[in-house]
């Protein structure tokens, strides 16, 4: 399986994939954190409901370092998203998986090692997300005359470390769900298309029309397992609703993966 | 070990209600190289995945190696193959493909350069496989079947988009192949190509198997043919007449007739031709070609 990780990984180095995805991540986080500190009043200029407002006095606690790297759940999902389906769903488009068959003939191997390599990948982009937009924050708290000294107590690493590995089992949940569509629809378009839809809109209508249902959505279930839990969702039901919602796509998947004819 | 490269017995491969492959039997012998002729969709290539694993068999069992084709993990690491025609990454240069299969397979970095010194890719390894051109991607799939040092090699139409030369090439190639021991398994459309280097021969037809042997074998059991041309092309239809009142068919093709029959019609047909005001500038008779004999075989009844 260590090969198939090797090779996964190689194809993934290429420039045109690493360079343009960790430069919308940077690009993300630098926007993120900066219109974080932009925003920032006292405690008393922000409005009720406005969660991205964020005052000095509230930056100034334990997780102020790292707020900003905790709002970026469903854009570093979503990225993962994209490049677990394209990974998976190219080698049909290409017609390279009949190559990587006959050198690899184990389907679960070849499978297996190709989710550890684009985890890597992502677990990769995750921590750039959050080495960004801790340095960003650190940059700007100066100007802010946000007082950092919590920033580094044993809490806000206690913290950072949760939410760090929230959001990278989020992030693995949202590219598990890119590949699973990547392996069932055989199309990058399609498999990122229809993905996007369903997360960035036909969720948010489904949620507005029947509020009941959006217990049951996977990308408020996804959701809160990146950002540790929400109104909507708590965390552990976050954890098991995607672990139902992966079971089942991933399952397909497998099952297709393993025994459907490659023909083409 | 087993003494064949490949042996399947009445393999079969249904989709749906279309039957694929029918109950194909034949074997392929070790250190050989096995030519696979057909017309389009006569199964060749859903034969060759079945002998990869690509495809999982309807019915009927075969061996590659000596090993069962329902376990490819078992042989695959002693094969190489091309099938398809070759598919790679395009974005990513020749060189980085092949390292991408070299890891997979656990084949050594250093083999990479070596193939693509020998098959011709040298100084474009470093290029995007996007720009190759057809000749260049199809030279860059037979690397790709060489990495593993194979004891088997399956090709699929390897000559498609060479040019004469490169056509040239790959024969000499795959003639090296054979001297040092590799079986080779090869289907390809270029027929002359296969008899000049094809020991045995598998001929598939609408899913069967119509022959499979020596080629010798096939080709000596033929009938002779004997090609005679009219002095003036007005004549033609006058010495198809001709051959059909001596009791013969004959095809008209390129200005000639053929008749299916060996060199006793020639004095024959002249004198009768003579005596019909017909003058022959060309009389003669040959063994039909591979060509030929699989026109022959596989034209619809």
């Amino acid at each position: 399986m260590l090969n198939v990780v090797k090779a996964e990984l190689r194809k993934m180095k290429r420039p045109s994939l690493t360079l343009v995805t960790f430069a919308i991540v940077a690009a993300l986080s630098t926007l993120f954190t900066s219109l974080i500190f932009l925003r920032l009043g006292s405690a008393s200029d922000r409005p009720r409901g406005r969660e991205m407002m964020q005052s000095v006095e509230s930056m100034s606690r334990f997780d102020g370092g790292y707020y900003s790297f905790t709002l970026m759940g469903l854009f570093i999902g979503l990225i993962a998203l994209t490049i677990f389906a394209s990974q998976s769903s190219n080698e049909y488009t290409y017609g390279t998986l009949r190559n990587l068959l006959v050198r690899q003939p184990s389907r679960m191997k070849l499978l297996a090692g190709k989710f550890f390599a684009m985890t890597a990948f992502v677990i990769l982009l995750t921590t750039s997300a959050a080495i960004v937009n801790i340095a960003l924050s650190y940059g700007e708290s100066g100007h802010a005359h946000i007082d950092t000294k919590l920033w580094l107590s044993s809490k806000a690493f206690t913290g950072f470390f949760t939410a760090y590995g929230n959001m990278i089992l989020g992030t693995i949940g949202y590219g598990l769900v890119g590949m699973s569509l990547g392996i069932i629809l055989k199309s990058p378009m399609s498999a990122i298309s229809i993905s996007l839809l369903w997360f960035m809109v036909l969720e948010n209508i489904l949620s507005a029309i029947l509020s009941s249902s959006a217990k049951w959505l996977p990308g408020n279930a996804l959701s809160a397992v990146s950002t540790g839990g929400g109104t909507v969702f708590s965390y552990q039901r976050g954890l098991i609703v995607s672990a139902a919602y992966l079971l089942l796509f991933g399952g397909i998947a497998t099952l297709l993966f393993k025994r459907r004819d490659v023909a083409s | 070990m087993s003494q064949l490269a490949i042996s399947v017995s009445d393999l079969t491969k249904i989709y749906g209600e279309q039957t694929a492959l029918s109950h194909a039997t034949f074997e392929v012998p070790l250190g050989s190289v096995c030519g696979f002729v057909g017309p389009n969709g006569s199964g060749k290539t859903t034969t060759i995945r079945m002998l990869l694993g690509l495809i999982t068999p309807t019915g009927g069992s075969g061996t590659v190696l000596g090993e069962d084709i329902r376990s490819p993990e078992k042989y695959l690491s002693k094969v190489g193959a091309m099938i398809e025609g070759p598919a790679f990454y395009p974005m990513l240069s020749g060189r980085e493909n092949l390292k991408v299969l070299a890891d997979l397979g656990g084949f050594p970095h250093e083999r990479v350069d070596l193939l693509l010194e020998k098959v011709g890719l040298g100084e474009r390894g470093s290029s995007k496989f996007k720009t190759y051109s057809l000749g260049m991607k199809q030279r860059l799939g037979i690397a790709a079947a060489l990495l593993p040092e194979p004891q088997l090699l399956i090709l699929d139409e390897p000559t498609n988009g060479l040019d004469p030369n490169g056509i040239q090439e790959i024969r000499e190639l795959i003639k090296e192949l054979a001297e040092n021991g590799t079986s080779v398994f090869v289907s390809s459309h270029i027929l002359s190509e296969l008899e000049m280097i094809s020991e045995y021969l598998v001929m598939l037809r609408k899913g069967k198997v119509i022959f499979s042997g020596r080629t010798q074998d096939l080709l000596g059991n033929q009938k002779p043919i004997t090609s005679a041309k009219p002095e003036y092309q007005v004549d033609l239809n006058k010495l198809v007449m001709i051959v059909k009142e001596l009791g013969y068919q004959a095809r008209v093709e390129n200005g000639a007739i053929y008749i299916p029959v060996g060199a006793e019609i020639g004095a024959v047909l002249n004198r009768a031709a003579f005596e019909a005001g017909v003058t022959l500038s060309s009389i003669s008779t040959q063994q039909p070609t591979l060509e030929e004999t699989f026109f022959e075989m596989t034209e619809e009844n």
